[in-house]
């Protein structure tokens, strides 16, 4: 077993835009998923993920009903849709992108793995 | 049972799919069908189109795709029309669809505009009577920018759509609304829900926030797909709603996409906030509870949605005028692509310093080398970059010698530049977003419903 994991194995995302402002939805795939992320995501490490965009401040919420984290990262789009120079103006991969993130193999991975759908 | 009402969305913004509304209107079985057409910025390029044009200013797709719907409102009577495409002149808008609509063989078809959003030519008053106009995201006060704002509009709320419907609109064209009230005012008009209905507001606000990006429910963007499925014909989606408030998605059969707990959970999450408070003027929702059951194929029922009173303040959406921009590429083949393509960029902007002008803001970015999203993918060397340069200036003749400086790259830069073949980048004036908010009693919406044959007579 390998040491770490990418997020993609244990969750997926979604992310767009709020004026300057990007927010990055991440959905576990299992309640054991969830809670790991909770552990594992804090918002520092999502802001040092990040730290190229230069967030001025990263707020994780939760939404436990549907076993996902929202993260709302200020300022990080180089002015938002109508201002921003950057080609993703909108922030529309940072979704896929936060599903890279390396974190360490949890004992208990086999229960976080998306279930077979039916 | 009690009666469902359903309400399929067929527009995410203006330049959606043409088709969508069409397929979703013929084969949905829906009482509503939706369009939502303005993202944060579209009222402030309408109001630019509008000052040229007292006739314009409205979303032009809007009367194409009505056109397209003629047959479908004439073989389901029970079919009204709910959207936000009349953008910054709804009486326009009114006046060309109703033609359509006259022309089609539906002269009696009642057409109601929804306006009140539109508070530019009151901002003088409102700032005298203690509306600050501060931006809510920044703090910063409004101060010199107050001569350089282009638009201001507030998002209004389902009440003006409650009552085009009560006075027996079949198509409801508003300005500004908030994207979710689309779905809200035909529920609130159905089942006849009190304003302070907080928990029912709550469910169908949560409806028309799942489907007011089209498709992005049904299975388009969707991160968890284990193999690129076809998209081509996706289904747009459609709220189920019922007098008591319960919710589910869906789709047209016999569609791309799907609609499962993941698709939806994805666009619980899209472009909100605080979870605890997605704040729209009908109501304050909480979004943490809500949950997700499959039940059918296509079918997702959402539970759990909380709501609270509704904000003491409308959110107001201003844009002020800052500068031009323009943006231009060209192709980088061979050796080192990503490093050749910087130092290209770099030559471009020496260049347009050599000519004399200082540009306030440039970007310089090689796409292919993984800097869409900086220092997260591992750099790899790509066999060719696409360069992007993009700038922005208060000077439009700072910005247009800028866009001259990519063809002469081609003969007269590194070995390996091409891509230049389209017209050359145009400058474009940039209009910026400044958020703010208005007490709910300084604005009321303006709701005039007449008959097609009457808009124009």
């Amino acid at each position: 077993m390998s040491n770490t994991i990418t997020l993609s194995e244990i969750a997926h995302a979604r992310s767009g835009d709020k004026g300057n402002h990007a927010n990055v939805g991440i959905i576990a795939w299992t309640d054991a998923g969830y809670e790991y992320l909770g552990k594992v995501l804090t918002e520092p490490r999502v802001a040092e993920f990040f730290l190229p965009l230069r967030p001025k401040q990263v707020q994780r919420y939760e939404l436990p009903g549907i076993r996902a984290y929202n993260f709302m990262l200020n300022d990080v789009l180089g002015g938002g849709a109508s201002r921003s120079l950057r080609i993703d103006s909108q922030g529309k991969t940072l979704g896929l992108a936060i599903l890279r993130m390396e974190v360490p193999t949890p004992p208990n991975i086999a229960e976080m793995l998306r279930p077979a759908t039916v | 049972m009690s009666r469902v009402l359903r309400i399929g969305n067929g527009a995410g913004f203006w330049g959606d799919n043409l088709d969508a509304p069409r397929l979703l209107a013929e084969s949905g079985q829906l009482d509503y069908l939706t369009l939502e057409y303005l993202a944060e910025l579209t009222l402030s390029i309408l109001a630019h189109l509008k000052s040229r044009n007292p006739d314009a200013g409205f979303v032009t797709d809007f009367p194409t795709v009505l056109s397209s719907l003629l047959p479908a409102l004439q073989s389901q009577p029970q079919l009204k029309v709910v959207t936000n495409g009349g953008g910054m002149n709804p009486t326009a808008c009114a006046r060309a669809v109703s033609s359509i609509l006259a022309a089609g063989g539906l002269p009696d078809c009642r057409v109601a505009a929804v306006s009140g959003d539109d508070i530019f030519s009151r901002l003088d008053e409102l700032q005298a009577t203690g509306e600050d106009l501060r931006n809510f995201d920044t703090g910063k006060p409004l101060g010199d920018l107050r001569s350089q704002l282009a638009s201001a509009n507030v998002y209004l709320g389902a009440a003006g759509i409650r009552q085009a419907l009560e006075q027996g609109a079949q198509i409801v064209i508003t300005g500004r609304v908030a994207d979710a009230s689309l779905t809200v005012g035909p529920a609130l008009y159905e089942f006849g829900w009190s304003d302070t209905d907080w928990s029912r507001l709550a469910a169908a606000s949560v409806a028309g926030h799942l489907i007011e990006c089209g498709a992005q429910v049904t299975g388009g963007m969707f991160s968890g797909w284990e193999t690129d499925p076809p998209l081509a014909n996706v289904g747009y989606p459609i709220a189920e709603i019922d007098a008591d408030g319960r919710i589910t998605i869906t789709k047209p059969a016999g569609t791309d996409g799907a609609v499962t707990v993941d698709t939806v959970a994805e666009q619980l999450i899209y472009e909100i906030g605080d979870p605890q408070h997605y704040l729209t003027p009908d109501v304050d929702v909480d979004f943490s509870q809500v949950r997700l059951t499959q039940t059918g194929t296509d079918r997702v029922e959402v539970s759990g949605a909380i709501g609270a009173p509704a904000p003491p303040t409308y959110k107001d959406s201003m844009a002020y005028r800052d500068g031009y921009m323009a943006t231009g590429t060209l192709v980088i083949y061979g050796p080192n692509a990503t490093q050749r393509a910087r130092q290209c960029g770099e030559m471009l902007l020496q260049r347009v310093r050599r000519a004399g002008h200082v540009l306030a803001r440039t970007n310089i970015e090689c796409l292919g080398s993984g800097q869409v999203v900086p220092g997260v993918a591992p750099p790899v060397e790509a066999p060719e970059v696409v360069l992007r340069v993009t700038v922005q200036d208060p000077s439009k003749a700072a910005v247009e010698r800028f866009t001259r400086e990519f063809a002469p790259l081609v003969t007269s830069g590194l070995p390996g530049v091409t891509g230049y073949t389209g017209p050359r980048a145009k400058p474009w004036p940039v209009l910026a977003y400044w958020p703010t908010t208005i007490h709910r009693d300084r604005v009321q919406p303006i709701v005039e419903v007449k008959s097609a044959s009457a808009w124009n007579s």
